[in-house]
């Protein structure tokens, strides 16, 4: 409410004691706020991580406690050897590796086309682009999976590439195209004077210049093939190609009431994106704008 | 379309765009350049189209379109060449199964519960860490944890917050806050069920929210505020007056997002009730899933998929109407 005081504490007011004392309190106020929302927010997660380093007999304590007296981390050993941890954890890695190259390289060039290039129908395709960015994916969930049942695609990566890339492609146009556009036609120029062509220009000028923007899509291509749940569900049956959400459920679903383990491999699961959110957090605020529909 | 010429090929040509207009209608040497140059244009762009356009023409919108000629039949998934030409039957069936006007009732509360909430908390958070601040890198990290972990981890973890018996929540309002006389089984029943999953909504989402009304707020001149304190208008005034309007396109853009990521609502209900108990839970992209794969009537599952993509799209104009009358 009183925000704006704060936005600019040096604003003009009569009768400065009083105003400072006023802003004080407000500080306080704040930070009060803040922290008991903070709080709120890390609760479950603060559950989360004192189950999972609770001992191994272990039933619902009562009164419940969130930090457990003989803290151990023997339930983190059993999720990497009897949950099968390691393996689905590497599944998933490659699988987002992948799904993040495929990605950058698609998109940064569809973005290029419509960025700097003259072609017929762009508008057209771009407008259709556009259309399509609104139709959520899993509308579509069962028609897709025909579709690539018809292409052989199940039970195979290929598949989750494919229906990863396909979904992140109009939207990423759209974010790449709006960063490429901005790159001075000076820089073009300078190319073609020095004998480069349409190719080294993206490659050699366009694309170094746009890191921050690729980055952007490259954290949410790898966070969104890390978190996939559902396509994964659906097209991976070979125990072998498992990723870790199908692993961390098939585990659930034979020990529901073995809390601890399950919030020792979910805690591990956790971990790779909230270390990629720390190391990179100012990508997270500009790709902010696709995150709300990630999920 | 293919007359049209950009004003880079023009001047490429160093012609004035008249001139090569009327030129092309006449003159069939000018028609031939032209032909050539449209050539070159789509030479250099297709390997820059081709790989994305592909992908969305073949698992994007091709899908669609199947899905729209398999919601017409009794779809057999092993053997689709069996699969039985029912006309318009599942969407018939639709409208009178209940249960499926459950998981749209269900959807649709999802929606106008957890929507509004996330924009407020979102908006609140925004401006206590709008200015300056010490430790605000730190609260907005906070705050944006939820956002960044996937919903399969924070749905477990709420399943055990909300867990029968002596769960935290339980425990939390029945022993220490007194409010209820005994525990709930969130999990098993229709109503309280929607609070779990509300919450993990407005929960997970709240962060960004906040990120985005925080941008907003910081591309507001500070000069604004200024002229607002010379008028002499209080803090409170000053956001009401100044503040809030010019956040109203970032109002638009959050509730466009967030009502279609609420119609998308579906693992955290999958794993918090399984739609449960008898369906009474259900959303519909729940109820699409159990339908194609535990009642295995997949022409069905995707006749409730097109419903619930056609509501989005309906909506998707709707609001655009809307706002377009708001500018006008």
């Amino acid at each position: 409410m009183v925000a704006l005081d704060a936005v600019k504490p040096t604003s003009r007011r009569k009768g400065g004691q009083r105003a400072t004392l006023g802003l004080v309190r407000w500080r306080i106020l704040r930070y009060v706020v803040l922290i008991v929302g903070a709080a709120i927010v890390v609760l479950p997660f603060a559950y989360m991580v004192g189950t999972a380093l609770s001992p191994a007999r272990w039933v619902m304590p009562y009164p419940p406690t969130i930090w457990p007296e003989n803290a151990t981390l023997d339930n983190f050993v059993r999720a990497i050897t009897e949950a099968g941890l390691p393996r689905y954890a590497l599944n998933s890695l490659i699988v987002a590796v992948v799904a993040v190259i495929l990605t950058l390289v698609v998109s940064s060039l569809s973005a290029f086309a419509f960025a700097r290039l003259e072609f017929p129908g762009k508008e057209i395709i771009f407008g259709f682009y556009l259309v399509t960015m609104m139709i959520p994916d899993l509308i579509a969930l069962l028609p897709k999976f025909q579709v690539l049942r018809d292409f052989g695609l199940t039970d195979s990566w290929l598949g989750l590439w494919v229906i990863y890339v396909s979904n992140a492609v109009a939207f990423n146009t759209f974010l790449l195209r709006a960063f490429f556009s901005r790159i001075p036609k000076e820089l073009e120029d300078a190319t073609r004077m020095d004998g480069g062509g349409t190719w080294t220009f993206f490659l050699r000028v366009l694309i170094p210049l746009s890191k921050p923007a690729l980055a952007t899509i490259a954290v949410f291509a790898f966070l969104g093939s890390w978190d996939d749940f559902w396509w994964a569900r659906l097209l991976l049956q070979d125990p072998e190609l498992r990723t870790l959400p199908i692993g961390i459920q098939l585990y659930f679903n034979a020990h529901a009431t073995q809390w601890t383990t399950v919030f020792a491999a979910t805690t591990l699961a956790a971990l790779p994106e909230i270390a990629i959110f720390v190391a990179l957090q100012r990508y997270f605020v500009n790709g902010a704008y696709s995150g709300g529909i990630r999920g | 379309m293919a007359i049209t010429l950009s004003s880079d090929t023009v001047s490429s040509d160093t012609v004035s765009p008249d001139i090569v207009s009327a030129t092309l209608l006449v003159d069939p040497v000018a028609r031939e350049r032209r032909r050539r140059l449209q050539r070159r244009q789509v030479l250099t762009a297709a390997p820059f189209v081709l790989p994305g356009l592909l992908l969305v023409l073949l698992f994007v919108v091709w899908p669609l379109i199947k899905g729209l000629q398999m919601s017409l039949y009794d779809w057999n998934l092993p053997v689709p060449s069996r699969s039985e030409f029912v006309g318009l039957d599942n969407f018939l069936r639709a409208f009178t199964d209940p249960t499926f006007w459950v998981a749209a009732r269900n959807t649709a509360l999802y929606a106008i519960v957890t929507v509004p909430i996330q924009m407020i908390l979102g908006l609140f958070l925004a401006v206590l860490l709008n200015g300056k601040l010490r430790g605000r890198t730190v609260f907005r990290a906070l705050f944006y944890l939820p956002v960044v972990t996937s919903w399969l981890v924070v749905s477990f973890v709420f399943a055990f917050l909300f867990s029968d018996g002596a769960g935290p929540v339980n425990f939390a309002l029945v022993d220490i806050l007194h409010i209820l006389p005994e525990p709930i089984p969130w999990l098993h029943e229709t109503w309280p069920a929607q609070v779990p999953i509300m919450i993990l909504g407005i929960w997970k989402g709240v962060g960004w929210n906040m990120v985005i009304f925080l941008a907003a707020l910081q591309s507001i001149p500070n000069e604004l505020h200024e002229a607002g304190v010379l008028d002499g208008a209080n803090a409170w005034q000053r956001f009401r007056l100044i503040t809030l309007p010019l956040l109203r396109p970032t109002f638009q853009f959050v509730s466009v997002v967030l009502i279609i990521g609420a119609f998308n609502v579906f693992l955290s209900v999958y794993l918090l009730t399984g739609g449960g108990p008898q369906g009474s839970t259900e959303v519909l992209l729940s109820y699409m899933y159990n339908q194609a794969f535990t009642n295995l009537d997949f022409g069905y599952g995707i006749t409730v998929g097109l419903l619930l993509g056609g509501a989005v799209i309906g909506f998707g104009f709707l609001q655009r109407r809307i706002t377009r009358g708001a500018v006008d």
